[in-house]
């Protein structure tokens, strides 16, 4: 039905591209037109698109529930009020109707199955013939419509800005979508555990018992060990990425020749698509050994997970992040400047430094930020490397947990939907974001404070 | 003042009988490449001391390669490539002792399109001095400011406000602040490549005032493409036509008594 519906919905907007066009042409011979002829046949489209779509948008849904209402009717009409007997009774008749039931079905799910498939067909046909019949009276509006002085272009000009405002609001809409059902399963843990423990407990175990009568039936939920964590791990990434790929970016955009660069920038471009999984495991089995024997050597303890290595490996993660952002800041700072700052006799390090770098602040700082809610929110290196242990420290050496692996870890294998643990996920993925979202206001701010200062 | 390349110039003329009239660069042969394309023809050209030398021609013809010759700036353009001799004081520009560094402390240059830093107005003209180490001391700098502004024009308009963005003043005052900018480290030399092309009639008028003023001090050599311009603010002009130097002089000859067919098509208006 949809591929009929769709396929006669372009024919019938071919059509009446073809004829606002030519009618308008006609028109055109005779007296001066306001908008172009194209405009004319895009409008006569608009009139056509509009209200098929919209009774497709409506009228699918519709006809599916009338369909299935008057077949659980049909079966009995007790379904119809119990959710879950719904679903199951209508899963038995709609595969009936397919053909796809096995089993001997009762005379009550047959005759269901019979108005299903009756009334299923005969809602399509319907709205077959409404689209038809729509389409065939949009293009009759919108011929009716055109005339030389018709203002065919801002017609179609409007609808094109509310298309673009459509497409806006969905994406706002998603985010919004999206933090509120997150913000729903929050408030449901903060039921059951105190927001005051959460926030500042010192302890992490979410171990909670599966029956009530087991023993440690109530793990403790302190994120703070998860804060130091994070912020551990972020931090050595950030203290290895900051600097090697802010003066990569800055060798390749001001010293590298043109050859060095054409052969060094996919090689980046590489190192940005190896997935993480695959750094995951470099850090635990080639790098983490590494700094563990070499920590040995100098009498050092390191654990065989550190948060060491992961943040090593997550700072080789976000360096081609950092340069190749960081580059195209510098490379969009004016030639003029740099020539400015080389005809008063600056050296091309003092160039950079004074002039170019300055220009180029807010760019790189809000490159640094978007890195570091990257490094923050990254989650397969520290899994493979850094350990689940919830220690409290800010000692590199030790094994450290974060939040994006707690959240993992425990949604991970079979729970209870709404056991306590289950839910902290919810809790710490809201916290998650509520972190990158801070980092990304603060970013702004500085780029905007930046802007007020020299523009 | 900054002579660094007299000092060590035996070829440089005497400081006070010149005054005015010595030769302060000497172009030999002078030829530009870039890539495979050549620019520059063989231009030999003398510019006098504390006078304003116009390059004039039609577009593309090189006045402006010529002019970044003069301080080097070519060696920026990683296909550029220069030949020829050029001396600034009897000195060769190319010599491998020589600091271009400090050559271009010494000759300044003023661009087409008035390219402020995106610092503060004071910023900027504390640039250079900053740079080569020529304040002493925050009252050292903020005087090398305000007098470098104040023989640029410019001093009067933005006393009040010299924390603001350099970016946010007029284009005229963007040029004059450039200007300013140039002088603040006490260059010999100006080079200035079409500085009233993005500006109006009025400060047009306040640029040509102020390279009248200029003059006495500094060397100036600018790039225009407006005749009148040429006529008024220069005592020297050179016409280059497809990368040749074809007829140079004083002004007065040059406008009322080209020698050369293409220099009289050229600023009888015939073509360009
Ligand atoms: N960076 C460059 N790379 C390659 N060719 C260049 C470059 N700069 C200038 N040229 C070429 O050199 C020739 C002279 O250019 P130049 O900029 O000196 O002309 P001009 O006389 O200043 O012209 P205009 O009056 O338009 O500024 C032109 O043919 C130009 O195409
Ligand atoms: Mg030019």
């Amino acid at each position: 039905m949809g591929v009929v519906y769709f396929t006669g919905l372009a024919l019938l907007v071919l059509i009446g591209f073809f004829f606002g066009r030519a009618r308008a042409l006609a028109v055109g011979h005779t007296e001066n037109l306001h908008s172009r002829p194209g405009y004319h046949g895009g409008f006569v489209v608009i009139s056509v698109l509009l209200p098929v779509l919209a009774l497709f948008a409506l009228g699918v849904p519709f006809a599916q529930y009338v369909t299935e209402n008057q077949a659980l009717q049909a079966y009995d009409p007790a379904a119809l009020d119990d959710a879950f007997k719904r679903s199951a009774v209508l899963r038995d008749i709609i595969a009936l109707a397919n053909g796809q039931f096995s089993g001997q079905p009762t005379e009550a799910l047959r005759r269901a199955a019979d108005t299903y498939a009756s009334l299923h067909a005969w809602t399509s046909y319907l709205l077959l013939t409404g689209g038809l019949v729509f389409g065939l009276l949009g293009i009759a509006y919108g011929l009716r419509k055109l005339s030389a002085r018709f203002r065919a272009r801002n017609s179609v000009e409007r609808f094109v800005k509310g298309l673009l405002f459509a497409a806006a609001c969905v994406a706002v809409l998603t985010t919004i979508g999206i933090v509120a059902s997150v913000l729903l399963e929050t408030i449901r843990f903060f039921e059951r555990v105190s927001p005051i423990d959460f926030l500042f407990g010192l302890h992490w175990s979410p171990q909670t018992a599966i029956r009530a009568d087991q023993e440690g039936s109530s793990g403790s939920f302190g994120i703070v060990p998860l804060v130091t964590g994070t912020l551990l791990i972020t931090f050595i990434a950030m203290f290895i990425a900051g600097p090697i790929g802010l003066f990569a970016a800055i060798y390749m955009a001001e010293y590298a020749t043109p050859r060095f660069r054409a052969f060094a920038k996919p090689l980046l471009e590489i190192l940005a698509g190896i997935p993480t999984v695959v750094l995951g495991f470099f850090a635990a089995l080639t790098l983490a050994p590494l700094i563990r024997s070499l920590g040995e050597t100098l009498g050092l303890n390191v654990a065989s997970e550190s948060a060491l290595a992961a943040g090593i490996v997550m700072g080789m993660m976000i360096i081609p992040f950092v340069s190749s952002l960081s580059d195209d800041i510098i490379n969009a700072v004016p030639q003029s400047l740099r020539d400015g700052s080389y005809g008063m006799g600056a050296t091309k390090s003092e160039t950079i430094k004074k002039v170019v770098l300055p220009a180029a602040f807010g760019g790189i700082v809000s490159a640094l930020m978007l890195a570091m809610s990257r490094a923050v929110g990254e989650t397969m290196i520290v899994v493979m490397a850094a350990g689940l242990a919830g220690n409290l420290t800010f000692n590199p050496f030790e094994a450290v947990t974060t939040f994006t692996v707690q959240i993992k870890t425990i949604l991970v294998g079979d729970q209870e939907f709404d056991s306590a643990k289950t839910l902290s996920a919810f809790a710490l993925g809201f916290v998650l974001f509520f972190f990158t979202l801070t980092l990304n206001v603060i970013a702004l701010q500085v780029v905007k404070r930046y802007r007020e200062q020299y523009d | 003042m900054n002579t660094m390349l007299k000092m060590d110039s035996p070829a440089a003329p005497a400081e006070a009988p010149t005054l005015g009239n010595g030769i302060k660069v000497v172009a030999r042969d002078v030829n530009v490449y870039y890539g495979e394309k050549r620019a520059l023809f063989d231009v030999s050209l003398d510019i006098p001391e504390r006078s304003v030398t116009a390059l004039i021609g039609p577009s593309g013809c090189g006045k402006s390669t010529f002019l970044r010759c003069l301080n080097r700036m070519n060696d920026t353009i990683p296909i550029a490539r220069v030949t020829g001799r050029i001396e600034i004081d009897g000195r060769d520009i190319h010599d491998p002792d020589l600091d271009v560094v400090q050559l271009r402390a010494n000759v300044g240059m003023v661009f087409q399109k008035p390219n402020p830093f995106p610092k503060s107005i004071y910023e900027n003209v504390a640039y250079g001095p900053r740079i080569h180490g020529f304040a002493n001391s925050k009252a050292d700098l903020d005087g090398v400011v305000e007098s470098s502004l104040r023989r640029a024009g410019l001093f009067e308009e933005v006393k009040d406000r010299l924390a603001d963005s350099g970016t946010g003043l007029s284009g005229g005052q963007q040029q004059r602040l450039c200007i300013a900018r140039a002088i603040a480290v006490s260059p010999e030399i100006i080079l200035m490549d079409e500085p009233c092309s993005a500006l109006d009639p009025i400060a047009t008028a306040k640029i040509e005032e102020l390279m009248d003023e200029l003059r006495q001090n500094y060397t100036i050599i600018i790039v225009t493409h407006s005749m009148q311009q040429a006529a008024r603010v220069s005592q020297q002009t050179a016409f280059f036509h497809l990368g040749i130097l074809v007829e140079d002089g004083p002004t007065q000859e040059i406008f009322t008594n080209p020698t050369d067919k293409r220099t009289q098509d050229y600023i009888t208006g015939r073509f360009g």
